[in-house]
C-alpha cells in the first residue's frame, strides 16, 4: 500500500503562525468519532472564530434592539453597530458608496433579488443571460425562473477538460443580444478562478451587465469591485467565517436606484398611503423587514477579523495546502484530480476508481475528516464532466500540511475498506 | 496526530463482502423487457439516481424486476438484493419485504426479528439484506439503502397505469 511517501510538507512562509490562527476557532479543538477533527469542507460553511461567536452573543448579551426605530439609546447603538458593518462590507470590498451594500439573507437571495428586480424591470424575451457550465444551482435556477418569466434565452460557456473557462469561448457566445453576464468568480467545485476583469470586459463592450457569484471569491481572493469592472457582486456570511443567514448583494448605484424593490414591508418604504407607496432610497429600499442583525454584526466581526491577519501570507498558505495536497492526492492509487486549471484555489476535488464519493466520505468521517461528496449543487458541471459525483476537500486559513497527510492516510484506508 | 487506528467495526460491518460485491457486480443492472410499470429513485442531497422496471403478471406476482441507475455501494446493493429477493414473489411480498428492510435500517427491528415478520420462503432473503441493517450507525446513509424500494413501491403503486414514462 504505501509503496512512495508523499513528498515533506512545502513550507509555508514562517511569519504564518497557523497554530495561533487555529487557537482562535474553538470547534476545531473538538474530536468527532473518537479522532481529532479534520475539517475539509469550508467551502460548504467555514468554521466561526472567537471573535465572531463573541460579537454576535455580545449583540445578544448586551447590545441587542431593533435597528433603525427605536428613539432610544439600545437601538441607536445597534443601529450604529449594524451600519457599522455595512460600512465594513463595503471598505472589504472597496465598494464607491456604503449605500451600495444591500444586506440578504445569503448569496442565494442576492441573486434571487437582481433575478426579481433587476431582471423582471430589465429583461425581455429573446434578451440573452450568460452562464458557465460551472455555476452554482443558485446562479442557474434564478435564471431559470426568470426564462419562465420573461421568455429570455440561457446561453452557457463550456468548461474545459481541466476546469478552465476559456475567455475565447465567451467571446463567442457574448454577443448584441445579451443583457446579462452571471459567473462564479471562483469555482465552488473546482476552485478555478475565472478570468473576470476581461469578462466584464467582453460584456460591457457588448452593453450587457455583469454579476459576480463571489462566495468562494471574496475568501479566497482580493476583491475590489472597481477593479474587477462587475455590476453586482454577491456572497455570504458564512463562507467567510461569519453567521449564516446573512449574505451581501453589492450593486452599483445607478442599478440599485434604476432597480423596482424586491419585497415590500416595513424599512424599506418612504411613505405609506393606501392611495400610494413611496421607496426608501437604497440599500433600504432592498431590506423589507426586520434584518438579520446580529448576524450581519458577526459578519463585521469576520472581516475583522480577517483583516487583523496578513491576507497576503493567507493567500500564499492555503496555495500551499493546496500544492501540496494536489501532488498527495495524485499519488495516491487511482485517484483523479477533478479540476486542475492553472488558476485556481484551495477548493480540490477528485474521484478514486472502484469507490463511490459518498462511501468514501463516509469512511473519512470515521477517521475524523469531513469532506463534501455529491454533486455539490453543480449537477450541470457533473454532467460536462462526465462524473456522476466528486469527494471535495477545500482548505481553509486554519488547515494544515498534517491534515491533508491526515485526509491521504484517510483515503488509503478507505481503499482498504471498499476495494 | 495517530491516524494507525484500527478501523472502526461498524464499517467494516457497513462495507462488509456481501454488500461490497453487489456493490460492485449488481444483479439485474438492466431494464426489465416489455415492463409494467418503472419508477425513477432520486436523492437529491447527493444525485444518486436509481432507475427500476418490473413487469407484474396480472394476478399481482413480479415476473421480472431490474434496476439501473448511480450510486454508492450501499444504494447499488441494496438495489440489487432487493431485485434478486423480489423476483417470483407477490406485490403483497414486495410491501413486506420493504416495512422489513426499512425497519432493519432504521435499528427498529434486529435481523432474527425481521426473519420472523417475513414468510419461510423470504427468510434466506431477509437474512441477505440483514446486511444493509449496517447503516444504522450511519444515519446520513439510510436513505441511499432504502432509494431502490422507495421506487419500487412508487413503481407498483402507478403500476395500473401500466408503464409510465416518467
Amino acid at each position: 500500500m504505501a509503496k512512495s511517501a508523499p513528498p515533506p510538507p512545502t513550507p509555508t512562509h514562517a511569519s504564518y503562525d497557523v497554530i495561533k490562527v487555529r487557537n482562535d476557532f474553538p470547534i476545531l479543538a473538538r474530536e468527532v468519532h473518537g479522532k481529532p477533527l479534520v475539517y475539509l469542507d469550508s467551502a460548504a460553511s467555514a468554521q466561526k472564530p472567537r471573535q465572531v461567536i463573541d460579537a454576535v452573543a455580545r449583540v445578544y448579551g448586551h447590545d441587542y434592539a431593533n435597528v433603525h426605530r427605536g428613539a432610544y439609546y439600545l437601538s441607536e447603538t445597534a443601529t450604529a453597530a449594524f451600519e457599522a458593518a455595512r460600512g465594513k462590507v463595503a471598505a472589504f470590498l472597496n465598494a464607491p458608496s456604503v449605500k451600495e451594500v444591500v444586506f440578504t439573507k445569503g448569496a442565494t437571495e442576492a441573486i434571487n433579488l437582481v433575478a426579481a428586480t433587476w431582471g423582471r424591470r430589465f429583461v425581455q424575451a429573446g434578451d440573452e443571460i450568460v452562464l458557465t457550465a460551472l455555476e452554482h444551482h443558485s446562479n442557474i435556477v434564478p435564471w431559470q425562473l426568470l426564462r419562465e418569466a420573461t421568455g429570455c434565452v440561457l446561453k452557457v460557456v463550456p468548461v474545459s477538460a481541466d476546469g478552465s473557462v476559456d475567455i475565447g469561448a465567451f467571446a463567442k457566445i457574448i454577443g448584441p443580444k445579451t443583457k446579462l453576464v452571471a459567473v462564479a468568480h471562483v469555482s465552488n467545485v473546482l476552485g478555478t478562478i475565472l478570468p473576470v476583469r476581461e469578462i466584464a470586459d467582453l460584456a460591457h463592450a457588448a452593453g450587457a451587465k455583469v454579476l459576480l457569484d463571489g462566495c468562494q471569491g471574496v475568501v479566497h481572493e482580493h476583491v475590489d469591485v472597481q477593479a474587477l469592472g462587475c455590476d453586482f457582486y454577491v456572497f455570504s456570511g458564512h463562507k467567510l467565517y461569519g453567521p449564516t443567514g446573512i449574505g451581501v448583494l453589492w450593486a452599483t448605484t445607478e442599478l440599485l436606484h434604476a432597480m423596482p424593490p424586491y419585497q415590500g414591508g416595513g424599512d424599506m418604504i418612504d411613505t405609506v398611503t393606501f392611495a400610494k407607496t413611496t421607496w426608501a432610497p437604497p440599500p433600504a429600499k432592498f431590506e423589507a423587514g426586520t434584518p438579520p442583525i446580529a448576524a450581519a454584526i458577526g459578519l463585521g466581526a469576520a472581516i475583522d477579523y480577517l483583516n487583523s491577519l496578513d491576507r497576503t501570507l493567507v493567500a500564499a498558505h492555503e496555495d500551499a495546502l493546496l500544492r501540496y495536497a494536489m501532488t498527495a492526492l495524485a499519488q495516491v492509487p487511482g485517484v483523479r484530480l477533478i479540476g486542475t486549471a492553472r488558476a485556481k484555489t484551495a477548493v480540490q476535488s477528485f474521484v478514486m476508481a472502484g469507490a463511490h464519493p459518498h462511501d468514501i466520505a463516509t469512511v473519512l468521517d470515521r477517521s475524523g475528516v469531513s469532506v463534501r461528496a455529491g454533486h455539490h449543487c453543480a449537477q450541470p458541471l457533473m454532467d460536462a464532466l462526465g462524473v456522476p459525483a466528486t469527494t471535495r476537500a477545500s482548505f481553509a486559513l486554519y488547515n494544515t500540511m498534517a491534515e491533508v497527510d491526515a485526509l491521504v492516510t484517510a483515503l488509503r484506508r478507505a481503499q482498504d475498506v471498499l476495494l | 496526530m495517530n491516524r494507525a487506528a484500527p478501523l472502526s467495526d461498524d464499517l467494516r460491518v457497513l462495507y462488509q463482502d456481501l454488500i461490497l460485491d453487489h456493490g460492485r457486480s449488481p444483479r439485474n443492472f438492466r431494464v426489465v423487457e416489455h415492463h409494467t410499470c418503472k419508477a425513477q429513485g432520486n436523492n437529491p442531497m447527493c444525485g444518486d439516481r436509481v432507475n427500476v422496471t418490473a413487469r407484474v403478471s396480472p394476478a399481482g406476482l413480479l415476473e421480472d424486476i431490474a434496476f439501473e441507475g448511480k450510486g454508492c455501494a450501499i444504494s447499488v446493493a441494496s438495489a440489487s438484493m432487493m431485485s434478486e429477493a423480489l423476483a417470483g414473489k407477490f406485490v403483497p411480498d414486495a410491501h413486506l419485504l420493504y416495512a422489513t428492510v426499512h425497519a432493519l435500517c432504521t435499528g427498529k427491528i434486529d435481523a432474527d426479528q425481521a426473519k420472523a415478520a417475513v414468510p419461510a420462503s423470504m427468510a434466506e432473503s431477509v437474512d441477505k439484506l440483514a446486511s444493509l441493517s449496517g447503516v444504522r450507525q450511519f444515519p446520513v446513509r439510510v436513505k441511499c439503502a432504502t432509494l431502490a424500494w422507495h421506487a419500487l413501491i412508487s413503481c407498483l403503486d402507478g403500476q395500473s397505469q401500466t408503464t409510465t414514462e416518467k
